[in-house]
């Protein structure tokens, strides 16, 4: 008993810390993320709202609503968990969760639950404030909470696997603007993939981004690209692989523990 | 009793760099222990291994009974490492750092008192509330020290605490730390300053190209490896020629001279009588570890550099 309190308090204190350090910066860490949600909210509803009708009866603001929401929370939690680990790398300071018993396992759960906790609460406020501009329907409250929580944690996997690679600053910068913004933006956030080419549709199909963004989009309108059962299976078997990569990483200590 | 530190046969290859060479050694509960050599001569890999940020090649190495491999949650619960480098996480303040540190360990409010009674300690009171990067660099080591004290470890181990920290400042923290041993911690320290070693170090092991090439009572290194020194002035007069074999340094007419054994001052003194040079001032210089450091290092490099010329 007096084990199972101890290793609770150990990766509970880990999760405490990551959250608090990125609420002790929370303008750049969460007001600036929302701004420029807002800044892409106004700009493309202004420009193509009169354009683009992807769903029927559905605005194309209130579309790109849960786009822009999910890329948001994605892009938080990924930059949470990659950016907390090279910092600490960089600084040297990761020294003092190394020196500790914390297990492997203690410290991927203390640093996704703090990375799946800034991407929902950016994700959260985004949706708070969008609802000032557009309604916005909610079909099936189920599913835009499964996947926000699937995609903040696939995300969060992701940003620790970054974080443990890149010894730089700049190749975690070039993680994110080759692979990260990419995935993100060829992903259905402003458009539904049927309005793409055909070979353009096949090539987002194989984007996990696409499948997180379906089925969150479809949890508002009850319709998308692909059934939500598919998306979640996607992005449950994504998840998976990259859970087993983050943790075989961490097991062996590489780039931690020589 | 299990000892607090025990390392058997390790060895550390970086590739082709052989960093440790089969170290063995225990290191008895309540023991001030002195781990002494030059740069790259593998105390901080030996320091590494025993915290878990290093594996060894092969052997093993234990805190408190406890494998540092196979059973790392008990033997980290029993360590607190001071690392080398000032490193510091900018985000929180002292207290909360400390805070943070205890409750890795799984120590709660309980441990509140204990943190207070470090930063007292330390002298960091009015620092608590101050973010580490604040810190001035001195404060830093404060801090850097409390932190690795902060789940109250019985085995302390203090990687060059004092490099660039002002005289004052040594002295407390030298203060500080023989108290936690009084206490009944046990402390091991490496340091480039040999006197510290001296004054503080029930024992030490001097380490050389990842062995260790000697490791004793520091009293007993002393009388063994570093004869006494004579100091003579000779009022300018040239050194006779039967003692250039015992001098060890000389100018502007005063010379020191190594001892064997203390038979040798009468040598000397015959020697410069024989010569009829007058002595103007002559004095008996008790060894330090520098010289015990010099002896052996400089020896083991020879023997090194024979082996390498037979193979």
């Amino acid at each position: 008993m007096r084990l199972i309190n101890q290793k609770w308090r150990g990766t509970y204190t880990l999760f405490k810390k990551e959250v608090l350090r990125f609420w002790r910066v929370a303008f750049q860490t969460v007001a600036s993320p929302v701004l420029t949600a807002l800044l892409y909210l106004l700009i493309f509803s202004h420009v193509l709202a009169s354009h683009v009708q992807v769903y029927e009866n559905v605005a194309y603001t209130a579309f790109l609503i849960p786009g822009l929401i999910m890329m948001s929370l994605l892009q938080n939690a990924f930059a949470n968990s990659s950016s907390s680990l090279i910092q600490s790398k960089v600084m040297g300071n990761i020294v003092f969760i190394l020196l500790t018993p914390l297990s492997y396992l203690q410290f991927y759960i203390a640093l996704l639950a703090a990375a799946m906790i800034r991407g929902l609460f950016v994700g959260f406020v985004i949706y708070l404030v969008a609802l000032f501009f557009v309604d916005l329907p909610i079909v099936h409250v189920g599913w835009i909470l499964t996947f926000a929580v699937l995609g903040s944690a696939l995300l969060g996997t992701f940003g620790i696997i970054a974080g443990i690679w890149a010894d730089k600053f700049d190749q975690m910068a070039a993680f994110q603007n080759f692979v990260i913004m990419p995935l993100t933006f060829l992903s259905g956030v402003f458009y539904s993939i049927h309005s793409l080419p055909p070979f353009w549709q096949v090539v987002s199909k194989f984007n996990p981004f696409f499948y997180m963004i379906d089925g969150f989009r479809f949890g508002f309108f009850g319709k998308g690209d692909v059934s939500p059962w598919l998306s979640l299976m996607v992005v449950i078997g994504f998840l998976l692989g990259l859970a087993w990569v983050c943790l075989k990483m961490l097991k062996s200590g590489y780039k931690l523990r020589g | 009793m299990k000892p607090a530190i025990q390392f058997n046969r390790v060895h550390k290859h970086f590739g082709e760099l052989q960093a440790l060479n089969g170290i063995d050694l225990t290191i008895p509960q309540g023991e001030f222990f002195g781990l002494l050599g030059p740069n790259g001569a593998g105390k901080s890999t030996l320091i590494n291994i025993l915290a878990g940020l290093l594996k060894p090649t092969y052997g093993s190495a234990s805190v408190m009974g406890y494998d540092v491999v196979n059973d790392y949650q008990a033997a980290r619960m029993a360590l607190g490492v001071v690392p080398q480098e000032l490193v510091f996480d900018p985000f929180f303040n002292v207290r909360e750092m400390l805070r943070f540190q205890a409750g890795y360990f799984g120590r709660g409010r309980e441990n509140d008192a204990w943190v207070d009674e470090i930063l007292e300690g330390l002298g960091l009171t009015d620092k608590a509330h101050t973010n580490m990067r604040k810190l001035s660099g001195g404060m830093k080591r404060r801090a850097l020290i409390a932190q690795a004290l902060a789940h109250k470890p019985p085995v302390i181990v203090l990687d060059e605490p004092t490099a660039g920290v002002d005289v004052e400042l040594r002295q407390m923290l030298w203060e500080f730390i023989k108290k936690l041993n009084r206490d009944g911690h046990t402390i091991v320290l490496t340091t480039h300053y040999l006197e510290e070693a001296e004054t503080l170090c029930s024992r030490v092991a001097m380490m050389k190209q990842g062995e260790i090439v000697a490791l004793d009572s520091t009293a007993n290194l002393l009388n063994k490896y570093a004869g006494k020194n004579l100091r003579l002035d000779l009022g300018g007069a040239p050194l006779p020629a039967p003692l250039f074999s015992m001098l060890k340094s000389g100018e502007h007419g005063v010379y020191m001279l190594a001892l064997s054994h203390l038979s040798q001052v009468e040598f000397a003194l015959s020697e410069l009588r024989k010569a009829n040079v007058q002595i103007d001032d002559m004095q008996l210089i008790e060894p330090d570890l520098e010289d015990v450091f010099m002896s052996l290092v400089g020896s083991a490099s020879h023997r090194n550099t024979d082996s390498i010329l037979q193979s």
